[in-house]
């Protein structure tokens, strides 16, 4: 097999030389006779070439190399009137922007040059390395890893400026949700809740006016302003729960997340194990995401039984909503799913759908480095906390001035006794008192360290009770 | 049967709760504003009846709830009405769970209707339930599926409801429109199709109800 690598590689020169040839020509081409057009297909060409390279190479050697190329420009957005500006002219088409912001971007990426360079030189370095490719195959298709991955591998930079990208992205998908969200909250409050306080101010104005000569309309208008107030709230409610649910607050995901699967139409079992409460950000994008899904279980899903499983591991949170429903959950078809999507974008989470038609559906979210990682105390009884601090405190004066510095002194015959114990002992006492210093203060360190195992996952940090939420 | 304490923390509610019930013949023995005053304050003074808030200070979570729990698994059976601004099947379930009367909880609206709302105060301290009609239908809802539930006709479930949220026979009869004895036959029927021992106290009978909506 290793033998069949080498023959690509070296097949692959009689690829290489005319396209090296070429692209000299056209790089030729383009600045000496101003061809500028020849530049765009000459770098395509190469990449092409590299990106086939990069991914053989990774392939063989197992180390994958990264595309180094800055990201494309984003396509050129008119301005107010609607003309497109590039640098300091305005053009009627996003045609000619388009052109020159891909122009800059190419050459300005250094990834370019160095693939050019690349091209150039590799040919002679597989020359060079063919008596090592023949003889030792796998060494040698190892050193030619290295070589690609200096010119071909991602640098700093790109790395850098794909990250900045991606940033961006992000931000500006959660800004948008935010603002989104923020409008519906407005509509909501504007058309409903602010409508009735003014519909029952006035109807608390007529009572006022009808007090005196009607007081009996008076009454009939009070009782429907306390109606209209029921209203009002029962609306304010939903809108909370649209906002931040209330029980999300007060008791955190485990028991919101329970309180949900109560409150669906479908029987639901919910597992939950994590140590420690979320984020409040992370807990109410996971909460929204559970509803979005069990409401879609319930919806469109056509299932008889549901199941919600929350675990951290470390860092990171896994949660797992699965139904036996008919399945054909397609986040292409429905905004509840894009909007799950848009939402666990600002943790960098991702959403993996499995839902063949004829079901089941199993969708999992995964929000990598999400969790705090706390680094806590185990929680003990009392008296065993009071048992743990002692000894820490303790175990040091039998191990050391007692155990191992007298054994020092002794070895090397130091006549100094200082507040040694054993050195004050006959002789033959000596080693066995050291001895069992030594011995205690290491028996003293060990319960210390395992007395609090087993306590450090105690109720109220664990939760794993499967509930029956019906 | 009239000593009553208050835990809210907004203090024109608290107010007008207590003149609310001053007005209806209690004697307000306490009122606070935070979760472990109140727990003091069931603990030590053991009043006949409290009306909790949920969400109280320090934490603003379900403090209050909490504090009620902690006193009734102390002290079986204290009396305790919750108000919240929304009611969840997870705490009902929670206050039920214990099987022992004295429950009450009901959304905060229901303070408007000065009658009801003293007569569910009254009902708690006499060791009944006062259930709201959201958290009850959602505890139906959430059952409707199961055969026994779903065997019942529609009139019979609404007894089931009103009688869940703790209402008597008398009142039964009062709110759906029929005769009382017409609700003693719906009644009956109902135990019998869910398989329950019927019961003449309408306070065990409510439990009854209660634990078999909760069990499920």
């Amino acid at each position: 097999m290793r033998m069949g690598r080498v023959s690509v590689l070296i097949a692959l020169i009689v690829v290489q030389v005319p396209v090296t040839v070429l692209s000299l020509c056209l790089l030729l081409a383009t600045f000496a006779l101003g061809l500028v057009f020849l530049f765009q297909p000459q770098v395509r060409l190469v990449r092409g070439l590299a990106e086939d390279t990069r991914r053989m190479v990774g392939e063989w050697t197992g180390s994958e190399i990264a595309s180094p190329y800055l990201p494309e420009p984003p396509p050129p957005r008119p301005g107010a009137d609607g003309m497109y500006r590039s640098a300091r002219t305005l053009y009627r088409s996003p045609r000619v922007p388009a052109w020159n912001d891909r122009w800059k971007w190419l050459i300005t990426d250094p990834a370019t040059w160095r693939d050019d360079l690349w091209l150039l030189l590799d040919p002679l370095v597989k020359v060079g390395l063919l008596p090592v490719l023949l003889t030792v195959p796998a060494r040698g298709l190892r050193l030619y890893g290295l070589w690609c991955e200096l010119l071909l591998s991602a640098t700093r930079a790109s790395r850098l400026a794909s990250q900045v990208t991606h940033l961006n992205r992000v931000r500006d998908l959660a800004a948008g949700s935010q603002a989104a969200e923020l409008r519906r909250i407005e509509r909501d409050l504007h058309d409903g809740t602010q409508a009735r306080l003014v519909a029952i101010g006035m109807t608390l104005g007529a009572a006022d006016e009808l007090l005196d000569s009607d007081p009996a309309a008076a009454r009939a208008l009070l009782g429907k302003a306390r109606e209209a107030s029921s209203d009002t709230l029962t609306e304010l409610r939903r809108v909370i729960r649209g906002i931040h649910p209330p029980v999300l607050a007060e008791r955190g995901l485990a028991d919101a997340v329970r309180a949900l699967a109560m409150d669906s139409a479908l029987p639901v079992s919910v597992a939950v194990d994590l140590a420690h409460r979320p984020d409040p950000p992370v807990e109410a994008a996971v909460y929204f995401a559970v509803s979005e899904l069990l409401a879609n279980a319930a919806r469109h899903g056509g299932a008889d039984t549901a199941t919600i499983d929350i675990r951290g591991a470390g860092p990171d949170l896994r949660v797992t909503v699965a139904d036996d429903g008919l399945g054909g959950a397609d986040p292409a078809k429905g905004s509840g799913l894009r909007g799950i999507e848009r939402r666990l974008a600002a943790f960098d989470g991702v959403m993996a759908i499995s839902s063949p038609a004829g079901g089941p559906t199993n969708v999992t979210l995964d929000l990598r480095r999400v969790l705090p990682e706390h680094w806590t105390l185990p929680r003990l009884p009392r008296w065993k906390a009071a048992l743990v601090g002692f000894l820490y405190l303790t175990a040091w004066c039998p191990l050391f001035p007692q155990g191992l510095v007298p054994a020092v002194f002794k070895v090397f015959g130091v006549e100094e006794k200082a507040w040694f114990l054993a050195l004050y002992l006959p002789p033959p006492w000596q080693w066995p008192v050291i001895a069992f210093m030594v011995t205690l203060g290491v028996t003293m360190y060990v319960l210390a360290l395992v007395l609090p195992v087993g306590h450090t996952r105690e109720p109220g940090g664990t939760e794993n009770r499967p509930c029956d939420g019906r | 049967m009239n000593r009553v304490l208050i835990a809210e923390d907004l203090y024109l509610l608290r107010d007008g709760l207590v003149h609310l019930l001053q007005a209806h013949g209690f004697t307000v023995v306490a009122a606070v504003e935070s979760g472990p005053e109140l727990l003091k304050g069931l603990i030590e003074l053991r009043p006949d009846v409290s009306v909790v808030d949920v969400r109280l200070p320090p934490t603003f979570t379900d403090e209050g709830l909490q504090a009620a729990l902690a006193a009734r698994a102390q002290v079986p059976g204290l009396p305790v009405l919750v108000l919240s601004q929304h009611v969840e099947q997870l705490y009902a379930r929670e206050l039920l769970a214990d099987g022992s009367g004295g429950i009450g909880y009901l959304l905060k609206d229901r303070v408007f209707n000065a009658g009801q709302f003293v007569d569910a105060v009254r009902r708690v301290a006499e060791g009944g339930t006062a259930m709201d009609p959201e958290v009850i239908a959602k505890l139906l809802a959430s059952n409707a599926r199961e055969e026994p539930l779903a065997a019942l006709t529609p009139r019979e479930r609404e007894v089931l409801g009103a009688m869940a949220e703790g209402r008597s026979n008398a009142a039964i009869s009062q709110r759906l429109h029929l005769s009382e004895s017409a609700v003693a036959k719906h009644t009956a029927s109902i135990f019998a199709k869910l398989g329950l021992a019927p019961s003449d106290d309408d306070n065990r009978r409510v439990l009854a109800v209660l634990a078999y909506l909760n069990s499920r």
